[in-house]
């Protein structure tokens, strides 16, 4: 092939890859498809590799060689081997992946082209590091503290959002003044440092309970970091793939936080410790009903309608499993057995769904809390497993109340409420569940997966006598 | 601003948007396996990094190219095969029972 003809065919092969990766999120849009847009990235993966490989300027192929090979070496097994409860862990760290890469790219191009950058190239290129590097340190965090190797509870001290900000204004001016003057190289190290320890500080003061807006705002900054080396390296296909990658992550943090009735400067700047003291002074002595497994079973056994609502807390117990085999014996009793995800449950986007189809459960039994929560009324039973927030109905009337106005899941509206809870503690918030004492509710205090396990004995033995 | 850089903003405009009107689409059901979905388009970056570790025009270049190669290399590969991983698990009553 000449020279002119393989240059066609890298073009070529990049704009199948543009319209293979956009059919590849269409095609994900509904479960039946969805293998299918796997699929059609790949393909377009495929291409945009091998055209790239093909490109004039390269060289030697070692290191790109050696570069895939390590790639795989750690890609693969933690693709394979992951357990689906470490799915939030592993995505955060893919976001440090790309964001990493996208920061290395940047600082070589500046190094091989200062000072001969134009000031678009360059503010493209700033954006790109200040985007890739704070991606990289913050989704780092981000993976220590769903870890649990760094402390998940939010770290505030006075004047941090003072501090946070001046940092970031620090950044930024280095960034427009490299900008003005890109030969300003020893400044450049400075630049990337910064960036680097404001992704940091941006993590410390967040808890457990808002990492599925942070994960989703951190997967749009990743993306918008390739989208900026798009058009440093003047390439259409990274541009899109970017911006699509981009979008992606702005659509959940927007569904995320209104899910959570917060806006995004308050899931960065406003750690949800604050509230605690309000709620703790409003303790009073209430009672609450607790039942046996043995009760529950009974109760279980007897309804025509049971909608399951899963949350943090059935992860934490792997008690999905045991859901699954509690599912099974009540459908085979002709009970209707649904689960209701709320937005925000788990630590992730989806990470209830992904759990318990990891179980086998069918998913067109897992409804979403639009879909689910006119259905509460008509339930006999709603039987929450390891979530509390989204199920607190002081959110709907409590104007005192931190989540005043978070959309909740109606869980009170069915006849009958059983809560799975090791105990009487309470939520992340801090905030007392008003649920737990009404009169209609019943407490089931154990592990999440013992409990349900005694339950599916319970019905079990029950069906041979 | 040149042609080529108008071009671009462009390519990236209308990228977004149809990117906001495709993933809006994507059933709540499937959130998870669309992050690590556009995870793994936008390794993408792998090109980038193919050219820089390729092209040895300085040691730093190279060995900072290389690094680039392996981190999205991982995301390249492990968001493909975990988001397929994924997706095979969602399975309807009639294919459970089988």
């Amino acid at each position: 092939m000449t020279p002119h003809l393989v240059e066609q065919f890298i073009q070529v092969a990049y704009i199948v890859a543009a319209a293979l990766f956009i059919l590849a999120l269409k095609w994900l849009a509904a479960p039946a498809t969805a293998r299918r847009g796997v699929r059609a990235g790949e393909v377009g993966m495929l291409l945009a590799v091998v055209g790239t490989l093909l490109h004039q300027g390269i060289v030697s192929y070692q290191w790109i060689l050696i570069g895939f090979v390590l790639g795989s070496a750690v890609g693969v097994p933690m693709a394979l081997y992951m357990p689906m409860t470490a799915v939030p862990q592993r995505t955060a760290l893919s976001h440090a992946f790309g964001a990493l890469a996208a920061a290395l790219v940047g600082a070589a191009e500046y190094y091989l082209h200062t000072p001969e950058l134009s000031q678009f190239t360059m503010s493209a290129l700033a954006l790109e590091i200040l985007l890739g590097s704070l991606t990289f340190t913050g989704s780092l965090m981000a993976f220590g503290k769903l870890q649990e190797l760094v402390p998940t509870r939010p770290v505030t001290y006075r004047g941090q959002n003072v501090v946070n900000l001046s940092l970031l204004a620090a950044a930024v001016a280095i960034g427009i003044y490299l900008v003005v003057e890109p030969g300003a190289s020893h400044l450049f190290p400075l630049f990337v440092a910064l960036s680097l320890v404001f992704g940091v500080l941006l993590i410390i003061p967040i808890g457990g309970a808002d990492m599925p807006t942070v994960i989703s705002l951190l997967n749009s900054y990743a993306g918008l970091s390739a989208a900026a080396m798009g058009f440093v390296l003047e390439n259409n296909l990274l541009i899109i793939a970017g911006a699509l990658d981009g979008a992606s992550g702005f659509i959940l943090s927007v569904i995320m936080c209104k899910a959570m009735n917060r806006s995004f400067t308050n899931v960065l700047f406003g750690a949800f410790g604050q509230f605690q003291a309000a709620a703790e002074a409003r303790g009073e002595a209430r009672t609450v009903r607790s039942a046996t497994a043995e009760e529950a079973a009974s109760i279980l056994e007897a309804a025509s309608s049971v909608i399951v609502v899963p949350g943090y807390g059935m992860a934490v117990a792997q008690a999905q499993h045991k859901v699954r085999e509690l599912y099974d014996a009540l459908t085979k009793r002709g009970v209707a057995v649904r689960f209701a995800i709320h937005p925000v449950a788990g630590r992730m986007p989806g990470h209830m769904n992904v759990l318990l189809a990891e179980a086998d459960i069918p998913y067109d039994r897992l409804l979403d809390m639009d879909e689910i929560n006119p259905e509460f009324a008509q339930a006999d039973v709603a039987l929450v497993i390891g979530a509390n927030d989204v199920t607190n109905p002081a959110a709907r009337h409590d104007r005192a109340s931190p989540i005043y106005g978070m959309p909740i899941l109606d869980v009170d509206k069915a006849r009958t409420v059983m809560v799975i809870k090791r105990g009487m503690s309470p939520g992340f918030a801090g905030i007392e569940n008003e649920l737990y004492y009404l009169g209609k509710t019943l407490m089931l205090f154990g592990d999440a997966k013992s409990f349900v396990g005694a339950i599916v004995k319970e019905l079990s033995d029950g069906g041979h006598g | 601003m040149t042609p080529d850089l108008m071009a671009s903003l462009y390519v990236f405009l209308l990228a977004a948007f149809v990117g906001l009107e495709v993933i809006r689409r994507v059933s709540p059901l499937l959130h998870t396996p669309l992050m690590s979905l556009t995870n793994a388009l936008s390794a993408i970056a792998v090109v980038g990094a193919i050219v820089i570790a390729g092209e040895q025009r300085s040691t730093l270049a190279t060995v900072l190219g290389t690094l680039a190669v392996i981190a999205s290399t991982t995301n390249v590969v492990g968001g493909f095969l975990i988001t397929d991983r994924m997706l095979k698990m969602f399975k309807t009553r009639e294919r459970t029972r089988s």
